[in-house]
């Protein structure tokens, strides 16, 4: 068969570094959670939408968003996952959970960890707490987890 | 709608988990070759080249220029299409719309992905920087995390969900282009494989496979010179959804991108009764909830009722609506290629080329592509012209 024949397999590595820039928008977002431990959004004019994290325009609306608005820090779990086995990109070992969080007063949700990693305990609907990173640096794990409220 | 068109060849690798015959173009080439000799065509009767890949899995950009030659690119209009899991159904309706314009009057995509040359993980870290990257990178948990919400949703169980992997890799065995093939799998050994990622264990997800597969278009006049049963383009239709998981609402129950693709495309061939019309469908299923997701999203049945499809078996081989005889994304999947391995599939079963899987008396065939977070292609074949 041929995927039974042995070749010659290259192996290498390559350096990838970026140095993205978050615009105004986002910049403003990373502040008020490094400074203020603030969650912010954006709300849309034209659909009432409140966009977290916060955005320069609506999507749907395909028009700028205006106010800010503080969110959270509680908020409902709406779904989630435990993931058992270690990869390269996970922010912490295995068992690692992460969910999708509707905050309070935000009309989007939010990907992020969970610190509670049995399932037992994690339903869709269960409320929940940011916990804050006692060191921050202006960056979305500003924000370390989410705790069981 | 443009002019009339139809896939008149199709052509794919064997695909598994690692081809150290080939390198990547070879890999391109070995599917190109193979659609042009089942077109009975040579290279110089393709006017138009388009690939489809993930480009960053394998480390590599530019898989046009990188790998364009493999499917007879040189000194001709070619370029890619890359939408993460779309990439193969949207380099598909990318081939449709050159020869339905009338500007060209054949056209050759080939989607390929060659998973072990790679680090997939990496490819899927490759997203947005400031949000999703850091806590949800690779594919695993990614997927899993929208299927509790779905279950909480439609009461969809483990075992309806584990009987959608038996399914896909028992019609496996009936396709020698399949990754997985396994005959003998049962609904206890898909729930006492290991679990990933809450809660989906390693038989409820597609793998990761080497392979590339090609489908060759033709304007009318051709196609019917060329083939005695062209497989004729009826709806092809892409829509694309957020970016970021958090903005996705219920991903696998409200999948608006695919409800409205298949409203559109539904419409403009007049379907009404999807189970009963299409005689055979080839979706894209990353992982087995997503089929059952899908059924109620196609119009198989309404909400909640997508794993009685599955318990009563009507979209096994023998049922109403045969989904996916060739097993599948679960049973196979090089990504750049999976979305034009469910076109090919779909095409084969109107030429009647489909041998041990083929459905009898083949004539509309659905076919589906998904991508990224919630990106959705949705195709409608026929041999019917109009
Ligand atoms: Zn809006």
């Amino acid at each position: 068969m041929s995927d039974r024949f042995k070749g010659m397999v290259l192996e290498g590595k390559l350096d990838l570094p970026f140095s993205y820039s978050a615009g105004r928008t986002a910049s403003r977002f990373f502040i008020e959670l490094r400074d203020h431990q603030r969650i912010m959004g954006k709300r849309c004019p034209r659909c009432n939408r409140v966009i977290v994290p916060a955005q320069l325009f609506c999507k749907e609306c395909f028009t700028k968003t205006d106010d800010w608005v503080e969110v959270g820090p509680e908020g409902t779990l709406i779904t989630f996952t435990v993931v058992y086995r270690k990869e390269s990109h996970h922010p912490k070992d295995a068992p690692l959970a992460y969910g999708i969080i509707r905050l309070d007063g935000a009309d989007t949700s939010l990907v992020h960890l969970l610190a509670e990693t049995d399932v037992a305990q994690l339903q869709p609907g269960r409320r929940v707490r940011a916990v804050f990173s006692k060191k921050r640096i202006g960056h979305i794990l500003d924000i370390n987890h989410f705790e069981m409220a | 709608m443009g002019r009339r068109t139809a896939i008149i060849g199709t052509g794919q690798t064997r695909h598994c988990s690692k081809r150290e015959d080939v390198n990547q173009m070879e890999l391109v080439y070995e599917a190109a070759t193979a659609a042009l000799k089942d077109a009975e065509m040579t290279v110089k009767d393709i006017d138009a080249v388009v690939l489809a890949n993930m480009e960053l899995f394998e480390g590599r950009a530019l898989p046009d220029m990188w790998c364009g030659e493999g499917a007879g690119a040189f000194m001709k209009h070619a370029f890619k299409i890359s939408t993460g899991g779309t990439s193969g159904t949207s380099g598909a309706i990318s081939g449709y719309y050159h020869v339905a314009s009338g500007l060209f009057n054949t056209a050759m995509v080939v989607g390929f992905e060659k998973h072990s040359d790679g680090n997939t993980s990496a490819g899927m870290a490759l997203t947005d920087p400031f949000w999703d990257r850091h806590i949800a990178a690779a594919a695993i948990g990614n997927f899993a995390l929208s299927v509790s919400e779905y279950m909480a949703d439609r009461g969809v169980t483990e075992e309806q969900s584990a009987k959608v992997a038996v399914k896909a890799r028992r019609n496996a065995c009936n396709n020698p282009h399949a990754h997985l093939q396994m005959p003998d799998l049962t609904v206890k050994e898909v729930l006492e494989s290991p679990m990933l990622a809450y809660p989906v264990h390693r038989l409820e997800m597609c793998p990761q496979s080497d392979g590339a597969c090609a489908i060759i278009y033709a304007g009318e006049e051709l196609a019917k010179k060329k083939c005695s049963r062209p497989a004729w383009v009826r709806a092809a239709v892409t829509r694309h959804d957020h970016i970021y998981l958090g903005e996705v609402k219920n991903r696998l129950s409200t999948i608006r991108s695919l409800k409205e693709a298949a409203r559109v495309a539904y419409k403009m061939v007049g379907i009404k009764e999807p189970l009963k019309e299409f005689d055979v469908a080839e979706i894209y299923d990353p992982l087995t909830y997503a089929e059952i997701a899908w059924y109620e999203a196609l119009g198989f049945c309404k909400d909640r009722e997508g794993g009685r499809l599955i318990d009563d078996g009507l979209t096994r081989m023998d049922g109403e609506l045969p989904v996916n005889p060739s097993g599948g994304v679960i049973s196979t999947n090089p990504v750049g290629a999976s979305g034009t391995i469910r076109v090919a599939e779909g095409a084969l079963q109107i030429h009647g080329k489909g041998g041990k899987r083929q459905v009898p008396d083949v004539n509309l065939v659905l076919v589906t592509g998904y991508g990224v977070y919630c990106w959705s292609d949705v195709m409608i074949l026929s041999g019917r012209p109009d």
